[in-house]
C-alpha cells in the first residue's frame, strides 16, 4: 500500500498512539458508570475518540491522492536541537549556577541555532540581556532567582 | 441609569493613576511585539502571567488586555514597511499596504490603518458594554449541561475555523481535552497520568505549554525557514495624513471592516485572523470607486478594512471570555488563567461579584485605544527603528525572557523542562501540519468540560439525553452540529482549506 500523504499518514499514527494510550491508561482508574461517573469515565472515552479520528484521518492519507505527497520536509535538526538543549540547560543551570552564569550560557548556545554566528555579537548580546534581566526581574520585580552558583552561597 | 452608572463606575477605576499606568505599559508591550515579527501577543501574555503574581487583579488583566489590542494596532507596521506580518492577523495587509508603501505611500497606509483601528476598537468597546450584560443574563439560566454543550460548540468553532484539516483540529482538541486530564481528579481526589511525578499531580501547567508551543516552537521553526530579505521603507514615512481621496475611499472600508471583525470576534474559534481575511475578502467583492488602484497593487482599502476588522475581533473577543468564562481564543485562554491565577472564577458572575475588574477592564481599553492612536502616529518613528534589528538578536532574548519567566512560576526547572518538552511536541505538530491553537483551548476547558458533563450526569441519573431534551443545551449542540456540516461541503471545504493559503 502507498502513503499519499505523509504528513497525514503520520498525523493519523499520532492521534491512534496518543488516543489509546491514554484510553489504556484510563482503565487504572475506576470508571463508574454513566449515572456517577468515575475518574477515568472522561479520559477513556476521549481517548477512544482520539484513536477512531485517528483512523479516519490515516485511512484518508492511504486512500486520497495528493498532488505532492505532501511531504513531512526536512528537520531543522540544529534549531530545534540547539533551542530545547539550551532551554533544558537553563533549567538546571539556573537552580545551581545561578543567573549570572546560566543566563549567558543560555543566550550563547540559543545564538548558535541562528544561520549566522560572531562571536562578538553573542557575547555582547549576552552581556546586554544579563543585566536588563538582572535591572528588569531583581531590581524591578524583586523576583528571588538564584545570582551565583551554591558553593558561593547565592 | 444603570448603564451610566456602571460606565462611571469603570472610567473611575480605570482612570487611577495606577491603572492608567498599567495600561500605558500594556499598550507600549503590545506595540513593541506587534512591530517585531517572530514574536506574538499570545506568548508575550504567557510570559507574563508568572510577573502578575505581585499585582491586584484588575492592573494585571488591564495590562494583558493592552498587550493584546496594542499588538493589533502595530502588527500592520512591519506589513507595511517590510512586507512581513508582525502579527498573523496582519498578512494580509502585507498584499496592498507593501504596495502602498513601495509607491511612497507608506504614511497613507499607516495613518488608515491606526485611524480605522481606532474607530473598530472604540465600537468593539462600546459593543462590550452593550451585550455583555445581556449575555450574562442568558448565563444565569445555564446548568452542567448546557455550559458542556457550550464548551462542545466552542471547541468545534475553533476546529471548524481554523485552517487546514478539520479532522485533525478535532483530534488537536482531544489531545489537549486529554492533556487536560493529568491532574488531580477535583471528585474523587484520584491523581491521573502522574507517572508518580509530584508536580504533575497538579496539572502540567498552562504557561509552560503555551510558552513551549508559542514561544520556543515558534522560534524553531522560525529558524527551520530561509532567512527572509527585508527592505525596510524607511524614508517616505513623513506624510502621515491621508489624502481627501484616501479618505473618502478607506472610510467605507472601516466601517465594513469593524462590522465584519466584531461578529467574527464573539465566534469561538474567531479573534484577530480570520476578521482580517473576512474583511479583505468582504473589500475585494465590493464594486471599485472612480480612480481606484486594483487590490494587490496598493489599494487603500486593503488596509483599511481588515486592520479596522483585527482590531475590532480583538475587542469583541473579550465578551465570551467575560460573560461566560468560555475563551473563543488562545489569548483569551490566557486571560481566563491570569483570572484563575488571582482567585477569580472566570464566568457569568464576575460582573456582580467584581464590577469594578469587569468595568474597569472595559473602561481602560477605552483608554488603552487612545494611547495606542498617539503611539501609532506621531510616535511611529521610534517603532521604525525597531525593524532594522536583526532576527538573530532577537530570538535569544526571547528565549531569556520566557526562560526565566518560567523558573519564577514556581521557584524551580520542573516548568522550564516542561517548556522544552512542548517545543518538541510544536515542531512535530509544525511539520505534519497540525495547528496547535485548538489544542491549547481544549487543555484550558477540559477540567470544567469533565467537570460539567459529570455533573450533568449525575443530575440526569446517567442519561446522555439531558443535554438534547433541555432546550439551550440542544441548541448549541445543534448549532455545533451545523458547523460542522457546513464545514464538510464541497464548496465549503476546498474554500476553508485554501483560504490561509492563497491571500499571503
Amino acid at each position: 500500500m502507498k502513503i499519499k500523504s505523509q504528513r497525514d499518514f503520520w498525523s493519523g499514527l499520532m492521534f491512534v498512539v496518543v488516543g489509546i494510550a491514554f484510553a489504556w491508561g484510563a482503565t487504572s482508574y475506576r470508571f463508574g458508570a454513566s449515572a456517577r461517573p468515575g475518574p477515568g469515565y472522561f479520559p477513556f472515552g476521549l481517548g477512544l475518540l482520539l484513536a477512531a479520528l485517528g483512523a479516519i484521518v490515516l485511512f484518508k492519507a492511504l486512500t486520497l491522492e495528493t498532488a505532492d505527497g505532501e511531504p513531512i520536509g526536512a528537520f531543522a535538526w540544529k534549531p530545534l536541537l540547539c533551542i530545547v538543549g539550551t532551554v533544558a540547560l537553563f533549567g538546571w543551570a539556573l537552580s545551581h549556577l545561578g543567573m549570572f552564569i546560566a543566563l549567558p550560557l543560555l543566550v550563547v548556545v540559543a545564538a548558535l541555532a541562528g544561520d549566522e554566528f560572531h562571536w562578538g555579537e553573542a557575547l555582547l548580546n549576552a552581556a546586554v540581556l544579563t543585566v536588563g534581566s538582572w535591572i528588569i526581574f531583581i531590581w524591578g520585580l524583586k523576583l528571588t532567582i538564584p545570582l551565583q552558583p551554591w558553593f558561593m552561597g547565592g | 441609569m444603570d448603564t451610566v452608572h456602571n460606565i462611571a463606575l469603570g472610567f473611575g477605576v480605570a482612570l487611577t493613576l495606577q491603572n492608567v499606568a498599567y495600561a500605558f505599559f500594556g499598550s507600549v508591550l503590545g506595540t513593541l511585539i506587534g512591530v517585531l515579527p517572530g514574536l506574538g501577543p499570545v506568548a508575550t501574555i504567557a510570559m507574563l502571567l508568572p510577573s502578575i503574581y505581585a499585582l491586584d487583579a484588575t492592573p494585571a488583566l488591564i495590562m494583558l488586555a493592552g498587550i493584546y489590542y496594542g499588538a493589533q494596532y502595530s502588527g500592520s507596521t512591519s506589513s507595511i514597511l517590510i512586507n512581513v506580518p508582525g502579527e498573523s492577523s496582519s498578512a494580509v495587509t502585507c498584499i496592498d499596504g507593501h504596495q502602498l508603501a513601495r509607491q511612497g505611500r507608506a504614511g497613507a497606509a499607516l495613518s488608515a490603518s491606526a485611524l480605522g483601528s481606532f474607530f473598530a476598537g472604540c465600537v468593539g468597546t462600546v459593543i462590550i458594554a452593550a451585550c455583555a450584560p445581556m449575555l450574562i443574563a442568558l448565563a444565569f439560566r445555564f446548568g452542567a449541561a448546557e455550559y458542556f454543550s457550550l464548551m462542545v460548540l466552542c471547541l468545534i468553532g475553533s476546529a471548524v475555523l481554523a485552517s487546514g484539516s478539520l479532522a485533525k483540529a478535532v483530534a488537536m482538541i482531544l489531545i489537549g481535552l486529554l492533556l487536560g486530564e493529568v491532574d488531580k481528579d477535583m471528585i474523587s481526589g484520584v491523581a491521573r497520568y502522574g507517572f508518580e511525578i509530584p508536580k504533575l499531580t497538579d496539572g502540567i501547567g498552562f504557561v509552560g505549554i503555551a510558552i513551549g508551543v508559542f514561544g520556543f516552537g515558534e522560534i524553531i521553526a522560525n529558524l527551520g525557514m530561509p532567512t527572509p530579505r527585508r527592505e525596510v521603507f524607511t524614508k517616505d514615512v513623513k506624510r502621515l495624513w491621508p489624502t481627501r481621496h484616501d479618505f473618502g475611499n478607506a472610510w467605507p472600508a472601516v466601517l465594513r471592516g469593524t462590522a465584519v471583525g466584531s461578529l467574527i470576534g464573539v465566534l469561538p474559534g474567531g479573534g484577530a485572523l480570520l476578521s482580517s481575511f473576512a474583511a479583505y475578502s468582504v473589500e475585494k467583492k465590493m464594486p471599485a470607486g472612480a480612480g481606484e488602484l486594483p487590490f494587490g497593487k496598493g489599494n487603500i482599502r486593503g488596509v483599511a478594512g481588515p486592520e479596522s476588522a483585527n482590531n475590532a475581533g480583538v475587542q469583541t473577543s473579550f465578551i465570551p471570555m467575560l460573560t461566560l468564562g468560555i475563551p473563543p481564543n488562545v489569548a483569551m485562554a490566557l486571560m481566563v488563567g491570569a483570572m484563575t491565577i488571582k482567585g477569580i472564577r472566570p464566568g457569568p458572575q464576575v460582573m456582580t461579584s467584581n464590577p469594578e475588574l469587569f468595568w474597569g477592564l472595559v473602561a481602560s481599553m477605552w483608554v488603552g485605544n487612545a494611547m495606542l492612536l498617539v503611539l501609532n502616529l506621531p510616535l511611529i518613528g521610534i517603532w521604525i527603528k525597531l525593524l532594522t534589528v536583526p532576527y538573530r538578536l532577537l530570538f535569544p532574548a526571547i528565549v531569556v525572557f520566557c526562560g526565566v519567566g518560567l523558573y519564577t512560576l514556581d521557584s524551580g526547572a520542573f516548568d522550564i523542562y516542561v517548556g522544552a518538552g512542548f517545543a518538541v511536541v510544536a515542531y512535530v505538530f509544525y511539520k505534519l501540519g497540525c495547528e496547535p491553537a485548538p489544542l491549547l483551548l481544549g487543555y484550558i476547558l477540559g477540567p470544567m468540560m469533565e467537570q460539567n458533563l459529570r455533573g450533568a450526569l449525575l443530575l440526569s441519573e446517567g442519561d446522555w439525553s439531558t443535554f438534547l431534551v433541555r432546550p439551550l443545551s440542544a441548541g448549541l449542540l445543534a448549532a455545533a452540529a451545523l458547523m460542522v456540516v457546513v464545514a464538510m461541503l464541497p464548496t465549503v471545504r476546498i474554500k476553508r482549506e485554501s483560504m490561509f493559503i492563497d491571500e499571503t
